[in-house]
Order: C-alpha cells, then structure tokens, then sequence
C-alpha cells in the first residue's frame, strides 16, 4: 500500500460540475497518484467521456478546480495541458499515413523532421506497430488502430495518458490480449493513466485503484476488489455486478483452452493465462437447459433454483451449482423453461464466454 | 421477381425520356458544330476577350467565397448561437430569386451613389459597367453553393479529431488547417469549382449590373440576337464543352 503522505496526486480534480448536452457532472473530486493507473467505471451515459474531456480540456466545467501537476488547469486550452488522449473511436487522422499520425504531436510543436522520425521508430519498436509506419490508417484492423492510437498519444510524453473505453470496440477474444498489451507498455513507460471503462473485468486486471460513477457522481473510490466485494450501496453493487466472479487455478491447458479448477468443480476458458486466476461469467451469457443437451457449449454444469427474482428487463435466477451462480433470463425463457425454485437444470455457457484475469 | 421486372421495364422508359430531353440538345449543338468555325471564335478576339472576363471575374468571386465562405462555413457547422437558422435559410435566397432580381438588388446596394458603393469608389471599386460589378454579381448568385458545400463539409468531420489535434499540441489555427482543411477538401474543392461554374454560367444579374465588360454568356446573345442562330453556335459549343468538363472534374474528386 502506498502511503498517503508520501505519494503526491498528480491530478486532482475539485468539486467539478458540468452540463453540457444531455450529460451531467456533478460536484466531481477526485485524486489520481502518479504511475496511478486509475479505472472510472460506470454505465453508458454516467458521464465518463465528459469527465475526461474536462480533464483534457475540450470542454471547461462551470465550476470546480482541475489542479494538474501543481498547476491550475481549469480553463487551459488543451494544448497546453500535455495530456495523451485516446478517445473511444481512436479517431486516427484518416488523411496521413500510420507514421505521420504518431508523429503529429512531435511536428507540430516544432520538433525537427529526423528527430520526429527517430522517436517515432524508437516507439513504435517499443509498442510493436513498426511494420505498420508506411500504412494508411484506413487499412488498420481495431487492435491495430488502438496501438496506433496509443503511440500517438504517448510521443509526446503526457502527464496523464486518458483512455476512453479502449477495449469497447474490440472482440471480447482480443480483449484479454490487449489488457496484457496495456500492462506491458505501462511497465515498459510507466505513465499515469485515467482509462474509463463500463467492464469490471478491465477495472480489476488493470486499475490499482477505482472510482465508481453513476449519473455524473463519484459515488466510491477504492481498490477495484474491494469495490466489487464492498459496494457502498445498491446502484454500484447491481451494476459492477460480482456475479459469477470466482477464484481459480489452471490446472490444464489444451491450445487456447485453458481447464481451471474452481475450488472442486472446473470450467473451460480460452485464455493463456496460467497459475492463479479470477474467472467471471455473465449472467446473460449463461443459458439454461432442462437435460444435459449436446449443444456447442463447452461448459455444462449441474445446480438447483435457489432463488428466482425480477431484475428488468430480465429475471434473475440464483443457482447453487456448487458455486452459487447468477443467471439472467428473459421471462419468456423462464416461463418456457418453467422454471420454479428447487428445480434441478443445467448451466451452459461458451469457453469463450469466461473471462479470466 | 415479375413484378419488379415490371417496374424497372415502366421506369426506364420513363426514365429514358428525360434523357433524351437533356442530351438530344448537347449532341446536337455539336453535330451542328463545325469545328473549324470554332477555331475561328476562338482567334475572335472579342470572344477571347469575353472568356477571360468571365473566367478571371468567376476566379475573382470564386476566391471570395473561399475566403470568407470558408470560415463562415466553419463556425455554422461548428456553433450553434441565436438565428441561426433564420440566417443559414436567408444565405440561400440568391438561390431562389431570379437572377435579374439579384441583379436589381447589387446595383441598388452598391451603385456608385448608394452610401456603400460611394466608399467602394473611393478605393477604386466601381460596380456599375466593370470588371468589379461582375465579380460582385457573380459572387452574390454563386457563394450560396460553396458556403452549403463547405458547411456540410465541415459538418461530417468528427469533431474528435480535432479534440485529439489539441491534446497533441495544436492550436486552434493549426488544428483548423491541418485537420479539418484537409479533411473537408473534397467538399471545399468540389463546392469551389460549382461554385465557378455557376459564376460563369450568369446571365441575368450581369445584364442589370454590368453589361460590359461583355462576358462571355452575354455574348452568345448579343451575337444570337444580331446575327441569328448559327452564329451562336460555335461559343455555344465552346461553353458546353467547358461545362462537360467541369462536370467530369467534378465526378472525378467525388470518387477519389
């Protein structure tokens, strides 16, 4: 643990509100340390793309302070501030080639031609994108485009690097890889990063520290485990949702598929991890059947109804499958299925639907 | 399936009407064309005359609107402040008003007696019977289409790339020409040379304003009324073939 006293914020934002369109701030403080990678989690329309384009000064807040590295950055124009930003899209420049995107932020502060060339090679050897400098963007795959998008941003150096939703537009297959991709970069660089996420999976394997927002508030701020095990009321816990979250340990791997042991039952995900994990599943990615089927699913587990409950637009079932899981049904399904506290079913659910980090 | 055959049968002869409405007349201009007699109009030192009057007047308007329609076209796309509409809607009426009528309203405005042109004439701007009434008129009926052009060219840039320019260090000034410019430059280029297009092809508010320095689309009258048809002929198919080409231009950057 850190101690308090001794490591400065980098960043702090002071009772910051907002309106603009139809997105609210409210009343917004918040402090990220430095070398903090700090996660903002919240469902769409929360607020969190406005809270970083405050940070970055796209916009200016109608009142509060923005304090970065000492200064007062409230009304600075952005730039002025030296914040990386990698907005949701990556909104690479579709007019210049891959290399020209990176080394814009070099070119147009002045630097000269072969220096911008070299730390645009130096970079991009360090973020593996080396082969993709003569390229046009437009020929880029996402994952692709999210490095470029992030190579951009941290040639220049930023105090703070703000990721909005990075993983969002990528398969949930690449998600994994690319949140190892993330770790490594930021133990190769060491920047301080704001990544604003809806996905607790990317809050808990990336972030040392959290904030939960909902409609433009700051509602807790803490480790992500901690929040996802403590959530201080009803809104946070429903929406970070632990459902389904479990402490494993692969055991086997065949190729992609990885066997991890649940605490005496086992799962099957595709993943490369290995050793200890987290695995979750969510609730609407696990389906219901009345006998063991032979269906795709590479996961069928065996449980009991233990509680059925309404949770709009689904309805929510409790299983203890020897782990007690949470399940979410239309209720078409659930009346189909007929479905009553203390029937026996099966669980099924995809290898591709576990998530392990 | 049938029914479709149908109706894709009932519709291109429909269709093929239209068609031949507007293409028997350009075929036949040039079938009707002899091409030494085009040679000679353009050795015709007034109809040389006429086309760089017309062509240099076009330029001079069409770099106005660029110059002033560009930001303008920036901030209505960009900013959102009160009449707005009321003023985007009021920026089309030359559009919609015969051009005589255009003309009528330049000549009142800026004659050399008005409160306006008598400024203008103090620098050397005369509207009446010159090169700068021209411009002036020209300007009037044609920078509507380049201010809509670049407006909705502005309009689908995704604000986010100017957002990233600024974090990246870019000004205002800079983000603008190097971010926004090149990504409009289709809707800027093909909205300029409509817009020169459109400069060239005025007739009616030339006629009020500024009848001479003859421009060329005064000309094919002049010559039409005073000598008949065919011997309009030859400019005419002179300005068609300027017109197709623009169009190919045109047709050429929309598919870049």
């Amino acid at each position: 643990m850190i101690d308090e006293m001794t490591s400065r914020s980098l960043l702090s934002l002071k009772s910051v509100s907002k309106s603009w369109k139809s997105f609210r701030i409210r009343d917004v403080s918040l402090e990220v340390r430095r070398e903090e990678y700090f996660v903002v989690m919240g469902p769409t329309g929360a607020g969190k793309t406005l809270l970083l384009q405050l940070i970055a000064g796209i916009h200016y807040p109608d009142s509060g302070k923005i304090i970065l590295d000492d200064v007062d950055v409230t009304y600075l124009p952005p730039e002025r501030r030296s914040i990386g930003y990698v907005p949701q899209n990556y909104a690479l420049f579709p007019h210049m080639s891959v290399k020209d995107n990176i080394g814009y932020g070099l070119r147009i502060r002045g630097h000269p031609r072969d220096e911008v060339e070299k730390r645009v090679r130096e970079l991009s050897d360090k973020l593996r994108i080396e082969h993709l400098l003569e390229r046009r963007v437009s020929t880029l795959s996402g994952g692709e485009q999210q490095r470029v998008a992030l190579a951009r941003a941290l040639i220049i150096e930023p105090k703070i690097l703000l990721l909005d939703e990075p993983l969002s537009a990528l398969d949930p297959e690449t998600r994994e890889e690319v949140r190892d991709y993330l770790k490594e970069v930021r133990r190769m660089l060491g920047f301080t990063a704001i990544h604003v996420t809806h996905d607790f999976i990317e809050a808990v394997d990336l972030g040392d520290r959290m904030a939960a927002m909902f409609n433009g508030e700051i509602l807790q701020v803490g480790e992500p485990m901690e929040i996802i095990m403590n959530p201080r009321n009803e809104l946070i816990a429903s929406f970070t949702g632990a459902k389904n979250l479990f402490k494993g340990e692969v055991v086997a791997r065949r190729g992609e598929l990885a066997e991890i042991d649940l605490g005496g039952m086992r799962v099957y995900a595709a993943t490369k991890r290995s050793g200890k994990v987290m695995v979750a599943i969510r609730p609407e990615n696990i389906v219901i059947l009345l006998e063991k089927a032979r269906i795709s699913a590479r996961n069928i587990l065996e449980g009991v109804i233990e509680e059925i409950s309404e949770k709009p637009p689904y309805v929510s079932l409790k299983i203890d499958a020897g782990l007690p899981f949470t399940v979410y049904l239309t209720r078409n399904a659930l009346e189909d299925l007929n479905l009553r506290v203390g029937k026996r079913v099966y669980l099924a659910f995809k290898a591709s639907a576990v998530s392990v980090f | 399936m049938r029914r479709v055959e149908s109706l894709f049968l009932t519709f291109s002869i429909l269709g093929s009407i239209i068609v031949l409405i507007l293409l028997i007349p350009m075929i036949a201009a040039f079938l009707m064309t002899n091409p030494i007699q085009v040679g000679e109009a353009l050795m015709d030192l007034e109809v040389l005359n006429a086309l760089s009057t017309t062509f240099t007047a076009a330029a001079a308007a069409t770099v106005s609107a660029l110059l002033f329609g560009t930001p303008l076209a920036y901030i209505l796309a960009r900013r959102d402040f009160a009449l707005k509409n009321l003023l985007e809607s009021l920026l089309n009426v030359p559009l919609a008003i015969p051009h005589s009528v255009a003309g009528i309203l330049v000549l009142l405005a800026y004659h050399s007696r008005s409160s306006i042109g008598e400024i203008l004439s103090r620098i050397g701007i005369v509207v009446e019977d010159s090169f700068w009434g021209i411009v002036l008129a020209m300007l009037f009926v044609s920078a509507p289409i380049f201010i809509s052009s670049a407006r909705s060219g502005f309009s689908m840039i995704d604000e986010t790339f100017e957002h990233v320019a600024r974090t990246l260090g870019a000004g205002h000034f800079k983000t603008f020409f190097t971010i926004t410019i090149p990504l409009a430059s289709r809707s800027i280029i093909s909205g300029a040379i409509v817009t020169w297009a459109r400069a060239v092809s005025e007739v009616g508010a030339l006629l009020i304003v500024a009848p001479y320095p003859k421009s060329i689309a005064l000309l094919v009258i002049e010559r039409f009324e005073a000598f008949g048809l065919s011997a309009a002929i030859p400019i005419t198919a002179l300005l068609l073939l300027i017109g197709i080409v623009v169009v190919l231009i045109l047709n050429y950057i929309s598919r870049r």
